[in-house]
């Protein structure tokens, strides 16, 4: 996975901020995040539930539903243009086509009553101007490119008659059927079994080093993210509490969520009886959160500066930045 | 049956039939569970591991007699449950529980987590009045969650708490076995420690005797005795626990194993990794021979004609394999 080349920024968040406004209040679902995505590298951006994983990813797109959703700051910059000052219209030659995305459920984003064929084929035509026929070929190229079997029959079939790990199979041929220059998987995995997991990722990243494509993959689970991606963004409430590149952040952890999170995933390669570490309560209610730094409920190194303000992500290392109080020698000694 | 096993299975299928037509004719059946033997003892946990449609949920449902038309012999303490009247299985429940899944699903929108975790014990006419209200009470601080919380509806709770009180109300009949169905797959990462942590005090305190399920090897790990993998209504391999991860023999033992990542870039790449072919297939057609022959990378000529049986390597080992190609 270190044998891409990296190049220039591809895509570039810049002090983003999504926010909802619902009967609860004012959600800052998203609250002044920023990173970018080189070429051909691949990004985690890892949380649990809430954090603002998914609807940065959606920022990205556009596609914040409105109302209750508004983009109320920063820019996204995607090949020097700002994303966020586009029209409908070029945004709309950007969806599916420079920027593809690959949604966590295939069985709710796959339309029931076409055919896969009908269905990829509608980008092809839309967006590479192709004939029928033509579609058709590099429809049934793409699907053997994602290994379905048997694929120029199976072209005709309805999602119905895929299983699951062949339905997110198909989300993947369709994400790529315009070569995107950005792929965004929201939680590709964890709606398919264990073995079909591994499968889905090898495709991913087989496709990145052949086309050099930039992924950001989002997902909860740490263990997923190690081997195939090259930096890790670690998001909680909103914001940003750490990144650092995969092998970096792994080793070497320095804010209390991050290492509470590795420390939760059980490992097949610790001691069995070893019991696992948690991190105590809950993810918290965006419409009330904590102040300061949103983490200090949970944190076990909290301060009394942690609930006043909030700790700004600061340069720790090569590449590794982090937003914490905590000192560092401390954290690395809990480790 | 052995003093010391609380639940012995033996031979047990279960087909679900597939119908057709106007008269519902059943043209198939799906074999969800096809003829699987097992013990487990008491006090132990049973880990019960395999992929969707692998017939591992059946397999818990069977024990609890959730299903009619199943074959073979399901016992709990020596008791031959399939041989009950619906009368005498109705008490014998109180022994058996089961948690589900899904938190959000499992719990009945419209009553609230008191009456939820208390309706067992009306249901089983084992408390009344005061002593009623200090049991819901003992089970809520019991699942670590505030009793003054016994007012509130299901959606006012977090997926793990929901999780809670689901175990809460499965334990309120003071259950002597519990069918945990995936008790953790739909929570995040940092609350499934705190459940599964939360699991092993229980069975601790209360000697309970778990059967544990998931589709994931590393989450079995730590709470498991021992561990079954199952893989289209079989089990193929059946070990300590210690020795599945230190010593696994059936290929998609192996493979299961190997597509575990570890949070860790540096120890990740240097394993080997096993990457299976297609999807796990129909158990409506299972193919002739082992099951997992099409999808496997050691199989040869036997094992797309014969179907290999579960035998203990050596005697006394406790390690069961169904694989020809293991000597």
């Amino acid at each position: 996975m270190t044998t891409v080349v990296k190049g220039e920024k591809v895509l570039e968040v810049k002090d983003l901020k999504t926010y909802f406004y619902t009967q609860e209040g004012e959600l800052k679902a998203v609250d002044g995040l920023s990173y970018y995505v080189a070429k051909g590298e691949s990004v985690g951006l890892v949380g649990e539930s809430a954090c603002g994983k998914s609807v940065s990813a959606l920022s990205i797109l556009r596609l914040i539903p409105y109302p209750p959703g508004i983009i109320v700051g920063g820019e996204i910059i995607f090949f020097g243009q700002d994303l966020l000052k586009a029209t409908e219209e070029e945004m709309r030659h950007i969806r599916g086509n420079r920027i593809a995305m690959i949604f966590q459920e295939p069985t709710t984003s796959l339309n029931p009553v076409l055919t896969v064929r009908t269905q990829i084929a509608e980008a092809l035509e839309l967006h590479r101007g192709m004939e029928k026929e033509e579609a058709t070929q590099e429809c049934i190229r793409l699907l053997k490119l994602v290994g379905i079997p048997d694929a120029d029959r199976r072209i005709n079939h309805y999602p119905f008659q895929f299983s699951g790990g062949m339905q997110q199979r198909i989300m993947i041929a369709m994400a790529l059927s315009c070569n995107p220059a950005l792929l965004i998987a929201d939680e590709p995995t964890t709606s398919v079994d264990v073995t079909v997991q591994a499968q889905l990722l090898e495709i991913i990243d087989d496709l990145r080093r052949r086309f050099g494509t930039s992924v950001i993959v989002i997902t909860h689970n740490l263990g997923i993210v190690a081997r195939y991606v090259d930096r890790v963004n670690v998001m909680y409430a909103g914001r940003m509490v750490e990144t650092a590149p995969t092998e970096e952040l792994y080793s070497n952890p320095l804010h209390p969520y991050t290492i509470g999170l590795l420390a939760s995933v059980p490992r097949l390669d610790s001691e069995r009886k070893k019991s696992l570490r948690v991190i105590k309560g809950l993810p918290p209610n965006l419409a009330r959160l904590p102040s300061g730094c949103a983490f200090h409920p949970r944190c076990d190194y909290a301060m009394p500066k942690c609930r006043e303000e909030y700790p700004p992500l600061e340069k720790i290392g090569e590449n590794h930045f982090r937003a914490c109080f905590a000192e560092i020698s401390k954290l690395q000694k809990a480790q | 049956m052995k003093d010391n096993h609380l639940i012995e299975i033996d031979q047990l299928f279960m087909y679900f039939p597939v119908t057709a037509g106007v008269l519902q004719r059943r043209v198939a059946d799906v074999k969800a569970v096809d003829g699987i033997s097992f013990y487990i003892k008491k006090g132990e946990t049973l880990g019960l591991v395999g992929e969707s449609g692998c017939g591992k949920t059946t397999t818990g449902r069977c024990i609890l007699q959730l299903y009619e038309g199943m074959k073979g012999t399901v016992r709990f303490e020596g008791v031959e449950l399939t041989k009950l009247k619906k009368e005498q299985m109705r008490r014998m429940r109180r022994n058996m529980q089961l948690i589900f899944q899904d938190p959000f699903a499992s719990l009945d929108p419209r009553m609230t987590a008191g009456q939820i975790i208390g309706e067992p014990l009306k249901v089983h006419g084992l408390a009344r009045g005061k002593e009623y209200k200090e049991q819901v009470a003992e089970l809520f601080r019991m699942v670590e969650l505030e009793p003054y919380m016994a007012d509130r509806y299901p959606h006012e709770f977090s997926g793990g708490q929901r999780q809670r009180i689901g175990i809460a109300r499965a334990l309120a009949v003071r259950p002597k076995f519990v069918v945990c169905d995936e008790p953790v797959s739909a929570l995040d990462v940092s609350i499934q420690a705190q459940i599964i942590i939360l699991l092993e005090k229980l069975r601790d305190e209360l000697g309970l005797t778990y059967l544990f399920i998931a589709h994931d090897l590393s989450v079995v790990r730590n709470i498991s005795d021992r561990v079954a993998v199952m893989y289209l209504g079989r089990i193929v391999e059946i070990t300590m626990a210690d020795e599945i991860y230190a010593n696994p023999l059936h290929p998609y033992t192996i493979a299961l194993l190997s597509a575990v990542p570890i949070p860790d870039p540096k120890v990740d790449r240097t394993r080997k990794r096993i990457i299976l072919k297609g999807d796990v297939p129909s158990p409506i057609f299972p193919p002739p021979g082992c099951r997992f022959n099409p999808r496997c990378y050691m199989a040869s000529d036997i094992c797309k004609q014969k179907q290999p049986e579960l035998r203990e390597l050596t005697p006394g080992s406790e390690h069961w394999v169904s694989c020809h190609m293991v000597k």
